[in-house]
């Protein structure tokens, strides 16, 4: 009997290469898609690049009636929101991981608050946006009113208060595995010479996943610098930048995202659409940059 | 005269409902290097763990009986306090990665947050170090980190470690068994140095071994301790038909 398996005829061998192309096709078209979006943003872009220069980025006044843009106050609006957002969400996202990772990493229990936690990332940023207006406006208003600022209810914090939750799992969810991923030969090691859970987490559980704890907490920001919905509703759409600082945090303001929101449709002449493209190139740079940074650590890390 | 450092009364433990250890009563003496061998799962590390009460870190174990250091009951100390007074080695060397030689070495007085004069922690390095038999190869290079070492280093750099904090008792988990045969004699010469100072009690999977280097054997079946003899007559002529089997090789 010949083996027929050995046997492979024509019409097989000519699908492995048709079915090897597809992959290949396929995989290449998302590229071609970035590559894509990148030029098309650039070529936009140029009218205003041509015409604003590069003392577009630090140009603090935005009016595109008397056709001014200077992108520094939005530059300023996108960083502050993302930072303070970024510091609230590190002390949760680092409990989460530790609590989870360590203390209790099996059982329904842990599986269910780490799906929860996972859930939040799941919700569309609208509804965030919805439950900010509805539910944080009004308290942060009150405490605006408390401490003497006025009391818009909206801006800078509140934004960055819904944007720390809903960054929140980025971090959380990698922090999570890394943490489980410690090898229990070295935390044993340590109870061993008498450490506490405390000394543990602090000595050997700290130093064996900080970078990826921090790669984890760059992926959040790069996430935190392109939220437009939710920061749309709950940043106040101000383009000029506050006096005081105090002002600055607790009033309304807008960011890269947010601008080009709200003002794309209203974009009436070449220079100010060209000027709110230009914008999403900026935006685009600085989260792909916070982005290869955050996977160049987690690939160093899963590699030691 | 000879004194008992740890013993054991009708001591069990459990990992959930599965009994391992079933009314273990033992008295080890000081300076002795005792042997606990016997198939695997027959409960011989995890009496091992609960001499030194590593064994309640899992989830779900539980222990019962009397287990005494001296004459304090272990199950009634602080485990932090235990912990310091048996030290342990692990079947895998397992130095902290992000620590120098140096710093693995007083690891245990860093966890712990214990200050002390820089001439007294080089004093214990070096003394832990020299005892460890590791000095000569690493007094060079005491700032790089402890997991360039070689794997035979690498634990005895972890019997430094655990010297460093002036144990009474050591207890090795099968320390030899993921180390090439030139690191496992030299490790096992350490042995007959270290019961100067320690007592040693090793679980090993490897009857030569505990032949060599021991002065007393355990043997562990099936959650029981069948039989404590000296290392000699137990290998010569033991008492219990089932250590007889295990010697011979009739099970493993």
């Amino acid at each position: 009997m010949k083996n027929k398996r050995l046997d492979l005829s024509y019409s097989q061998m000519k699908w492995e290469t048709i079915f090897r192309r597809i992959l290949i096709f396929m995989s290449i078209v998302l590229v071609l898609i970035v590559i894509g979006i990148l030029i098309t943003l650039i070529m936009e872009s140029m009218p205003s690049i041509k015409s604003l220069g590069i003392g577009y980025l630090w140009g603090k006044v935005w009016d595109p009636v008397s056709n001014i843009y200077g992108a520094y106050p939005f530059l300023i609006g996108t960083l502050l929101t993302s930072f303070i957002a970024l510091i609230i969400s590190i002390p949760f996202s680092y409990a989460v991981s530790i609590y989870l990772g360590e203390y209790n990493p099996k059982g329904w229990l842990s599986n269910l608050l780490k799906n929860t936690i996972e859930l939040i990332a799941a919700v569309p940023s609208i509804i965030y946006g919805f439950w900010g207006l509805f539910v944080l406006v009004p308290i942060i208003r009150t405490f605006e009113a408390k401490i003497g600022v006025a009391p818009y209810g909206i801006g800078i914090f509140t934004s960055s208060l819904i944007l720390a939750v809903m960054i929140i799992p980025y971090a959380a969810s990698l922090g999570i595995t890394l943490i489980r991923m410690v090898p229990s030969p070295l935390k044993e090691g340590a109870y061993a010479l008498g450490a506490t859970r405390f000394e543990v987490i602090r000595s050997v559980i700290m130093p064996f996943t900080r970078s990826g704890l921090f790669a984890g907490v760059l992926l959040s920001l790069g996430r935190a610098l392109g939220e437009t919905m939710a920061v749309t509703m709950l940043i106040g759409n101000t383009s000029t930048l506050a006096h005081t600082f105090k002002d600055l945090i607790f009033g309304p303001s807008n960011t890269m995202a947010s601008v080009i929101a709200n003002e794309f449709t209203e974009a009436d002449h070449t220079v100010y659409l060209s000027a709110l493209i230009e914008l999403g190139l900026v935006l685009f740079f600085v989260t792909v940059v916070i982005n290869l940074i955050g996977k160049r650590i987690i690939t160093r890390f899963t590699n030691n | 005269m000879e004194h008992t450092v740890v013993s054991a009364s009708k001591f069990n433990a459990w990992f959930g409902d599965n009994h391992v250890v079933k009314d273990v009563s033992i008295g080890i003496e000081k300076n002795q290097v005792i042997a606990v061998m016997g198939p695997s799962g027959c409960g011989k590390t995890t009496f091992l763990r609960c001499i030194n009460r590593m064994h309640e870190l899992i989830p779900g174990a539980t222990a019962k009986g009397s287990l005494k250091l001296y004459d304090d009951e272990v199950y009634t100390m602080n485990p932090i306090y235990v912990r310091y007074k048996i030290g342990m080695v692990f079947q895998r060397p397992n130095p902290f990665p992000n620590l120098s030689i140096y710093d693995n070495v007083v690891a245990g007085y860093k966890l712990n947050g214990l200050k002390m004069a820089k001439a007294d922690m080089d004093n214990i390095v070096e003394k832990s170090l020299t005892s460890a038999a590791l000095w000569k190869e690493v007094k060079d290079s005491l700032h790089k980190k402890g997991t360039f070492l070689s794997g035979g280093q690498q634990q005895r750099l972890c019997i430094a470690r655990a010297i460093a904090m002036e144990p009474e008792v050591i207890l090795f988990d099968e320390p030899t068994s993921a180390l090439d045969p030139i690191s496992t004699s030299s490790v096992e010469q350490l042995f007959h140095e270290l019961k100067e100072k320690y007592t040693l009690i090793i679980v090993t999977h490897n009857m030569q071994q505990a032949a060599r280097v021991s002065d007393k054997t355990a043997f562990f079946y099936l959650g029981e301790l069948v039989e404590f003899d000296d290392t000699k007559q137990m290998f010569t002529a033991p008492a219990d038909v089932r250590t007889q089997n295990y010697i011979t090789g009739r099970f493993s």
